[in-house]
């Protein structure tokens, strides 16, 4: 993993301190809210329904331990012994008092973490594949470059004050699992036909009320190139992305006003002008490819007693169906943590759950800890021969529920329940249909499906590409839910077709089921749901869940 | 007279501002005025270089910084417009005329121009201030010194992290 250096740490200090001194103008009276609050976003502190909100950057989902343990401390500290993993890998903290926001940035520099650009029209946290450096179908590790782009981007003199909050994805792996294509920037890596790294540029994709599957503006960008090509889009982006109207200000707008083969044109002729002065020299590049390639994996591929641990535990034998994914090197696997748990909310964590990821991660996963943005946790290097006793710990703490990528595994957004925007709840309906299909055998024998929930049009629960999407709506006072089908955030990526007639909240789980029955009717053998769906287009489901309606 | 903040000598002071907004339908008193781009770029005789006063052109965030190309010399300061401070493209505007014009003249920050934002300005290649919230020199040297390093090449000269790192 990177560790901050001191020229890391002294940055994270003085903005801090920064801060800290922005707060006490505040509380003294010398900043009005209007003038406070640019500011205070610029620093992840949001003012939400009951209390303040602090979310706190995980840059490119990627926790040691000991930040692990920090962000425990907060939880107990300053808020009510939790905290929520978003869509964005970033944690929440839900219950914050303004005077306190200092002292909290404090503890969170103490183990090199921070809050900077987690809101704000600035470039915000990156996405990093949550295998990164041990999928087994990964090019190269995406995190140097998820770590570099860190830098270039954090207080980017010329790029803090955009049009609109900008988001940069990097994958390595055919299998996107960062949504790269609903990012304002997608970079692919590539290898060229030279044996070089490179990266293929998607921009302009997004969600909120305009969704946009971002179009390829650059089939294969050298990698030495990457920041020139980045300062181009952001500056093109910059001086020509909408100001007038927040909900038509996000690059994907200016790309599919202009056509993708404009302003990839406009790019290039700014690129040409820009030189090699915008990129990050070679030095640098491998000076942080060092710092993650990791000296401590065993040659040894055995994996001790974990077969037959498996052959003999049929609740074992699901977890490592459901949340253990093929490494990169013999003797070892990817762990999913879910925070799904049946009946709780997507993406919370208490700190004493948090405590013993943090433990786990440090005794069995070479200390390294992702987030993902399907509101999970990842143990990223596991010995097979531990597996076992990993699982049992994470059991006992209420945190090995078997099911990633299967229909409990939701994502949504905080919704009405916390946050100032939401037009709907979110979290009581991912609740109530994790509810209905709690039974493992059920949820594994429909395999996967991606539902995901917002509570109002700005789509933080990424609904446009659930395979199942779920929007709450305001009628009439009354929150509403209006289906959409066939969206995916993969490398297959769509957004959904709305379904139908919106339903009020005691029929959205009866209409899952009814879409789920419909599924297992039509699908053929081995197709997913999606599969299913895109042959059959959606009569069988709408028939399934509107029948009684006619 | 109305004063502006200026960056001199490492640190920022209080100087007169000697210059007078001009409108674009109204005639020119002499001395030292700012007129807007398309005022200048329509070759306004009355602006015509050996009038005794100096000349500044405001820029509006729309306008293109780069219709000043080749046209600078006897240009004294470009004034470049923020009506809300949120409307970041002020700082691009900044960014070229220093790194790509090669502007050595003094760009200033007009409009909602707060100490928050002193950093950056100073970054993208300002050097004179009217600050609307206030700040005096004292406020905005601490504004703009406030980070120890940097992480990106700007208009400034000032080494990044990565340059600072290979020279040990």
């Amino acid at each position: 993993m990177y560790r901050y250096d001191a020229v890391d740490r002294a940055v994270l200090a003085d903005r801090t301190a920064e801060f800290r001194d922005q707060v006490r103008r505040r509380l003294a009276g010398e900043l009005t809210e209007d003038q406070f609050k640019p500011l205070r976003l610029m620093n992840g502190l949001y003012l939400q329904l009951h209390a303040y909100m602090l979310r706190v950057a995980v840059p490119y989902g990627s926790l040691s331990p000991v930040q692990m343990r920090g962000l425990a401390d907060i939880a107990r500290r300053f808020d009510r012994g939790y905290g929520h993993f978003t869509t964005r890998t970033n944690i929440q903290f839900n219950w914050i008092r303004l005077a306190e926001a200092p002292d909290i940035l404090d503890a969170l520099a103490a183990v090199d973490l921070h809050a900077i650009q987690t809101s704000g029209n600035c470039i915000r946290n990156v996405t990093a594949d949550p295998y990164a450096g041990a999928a087994a179908d990964e090019l190269e590790d995406p995190r140097v470059w998820c770590e570099a782009i860190r830098q270039w981007s954090s207080l980017h003199p010329e790029f803090s004050f955009l049009p609109r909050k900008f988001k940069i994805a990097v994958t390595a792996s055919p299998h996107d699992r960062t949504a790269a294509r609903v990012h304002d920037i997608g970079l692919l890596l590539r290898r060229g036909r030279d044996g070089g790294t490179g990266f293929e540029v998607i921009v302009g994709g997004g969600m909120g009320r305009t969704p946009h599957v971002g179009p390829t503006i650059r089939s294969y960008l050298p990698a030495e190139r990457l920041f020139s090509y980045l300062e181009a889009i952001l500056r093109v982006y910059n001086r020509h992305g909408r100001r007038d109207n927040i909900y038509k200000a996000r690059i994907k707008i200016l790309v599919s006003a202009l056509g993708a083969e404009a302003f990839a044109r406009e790019v290039e002729a700014e690129w040409e002008k820009i030189g090699t002065e915008g990129d990050v020299p070679a030095a640098e590049i491998e000076r942080i490819r060092a710092a993650f390639t990791n000296p401590d994996f065993l040659a040894d591929p055995s994996t001790g007693d974990f077969e037959a641990r498996r052959a003999a535990e049929p609740a074992f034998a699901r977890f490592v169906r459901n949340n253990l994914k093929a490494h990169v090197r013999p003797g070892y696997g990817i762990v999913d943590i879910s925070l799904k748990g049946i009946g709780e909310t997507p993406g919370d964590i208490s700190a004493d759950q948090m405590d013993v990821v943090a433990d786990l991660a440090e005794r069995f996963g070479q200390g390294d800890i992702r987030a993902t943005h399907e509101q999970n946790l990842v143990l990223p290097h596991v010995r097979l021969e531990h597996v076992h006793e990993v699982w049992k710990a994470l059991d006992a703490a209420g945190l090995a529920t078997p099911n990633i990528n299967l229909i409990s595994d939701i994502i949504a957004c905080p919704g009405l329940d916390y946050c100032a925007l939401a037009n709907a709840r979110a979290i009581c309906v991912a609740q109530d249909i994790a509810r209905r299909f709690e039974a493992p055998e059920k949820a594994e024998a429909i395999g996967e499906l991606k539902i995901k929930i917002s509570g109002c049009i700005n789509a933080c629960g990424h609904h446009h590409v659930g395979h199942i999407g779920i929007l709450g709506v305001d009628k009439k006072g009354e929150e509403f839910y209006q289906l959409t089908l066939g969206g995916s955030g993969a490398e297959d990526a769509a957004v959904g077709k709305i379904l139908g007639p919106a339903l009020p909240i005691d029929r959205v789980t009866d209409a899952v089921d009814a879409i789920v029955g419909a599924y297992l009717r039509e699908r053929r053998d081995g197709e997913r749901f999606l599969d299913t769906l895109r042959r059959t287009g959606d009569a069988p489901f709408k028939e399934a869940v509107y029948a009684d309606a006619h | 007279m109305p004063t502006l903040i200026k960056a001199d000598a490492g640190g920022f002071v209080t100087v007169e501002d000697t210059f007078t907004v001009l409108e674009d339908d109204a005639p020119d008193p002499g001395g030292d005025v700012i007129v807007s781009l398309a005022r200048f770029l329509s070759g306004d005789g009355d602006l015509a270089a050996g009038r005794s006063g100096r000349l500044g052109v405001r820029l509006a965030p729309e306008d293109d910084v780069e219709a000043l190309e080749g046209r600078l010399e006897g240009v004294s300061t470009v004034a470049v417009e923020f009506p809300k401070f949120r409307d970041g493209r002020g700082f691009t505007a900044a960014r070229l005329l220093r790194t790509r014009l090669g502007f050595r003249g003094e760009v200033r920050a007009v409009g909602d121009v707060l100490r928050d934002q002193a950093g950056f300005m100073v970054r993208c290649g300002f050097d004179a201030f009217i600050p609307a919230d206030g700040a005096g020199p004292a406020e905005w040297a601490e504004a703009a010194g406030r980070h120890r390093h940097v992480y990106q090449r700007a208009a400034d000269g000032r080494a990044p992290a990565f340059a600072e790192r290979q020279g040990g």
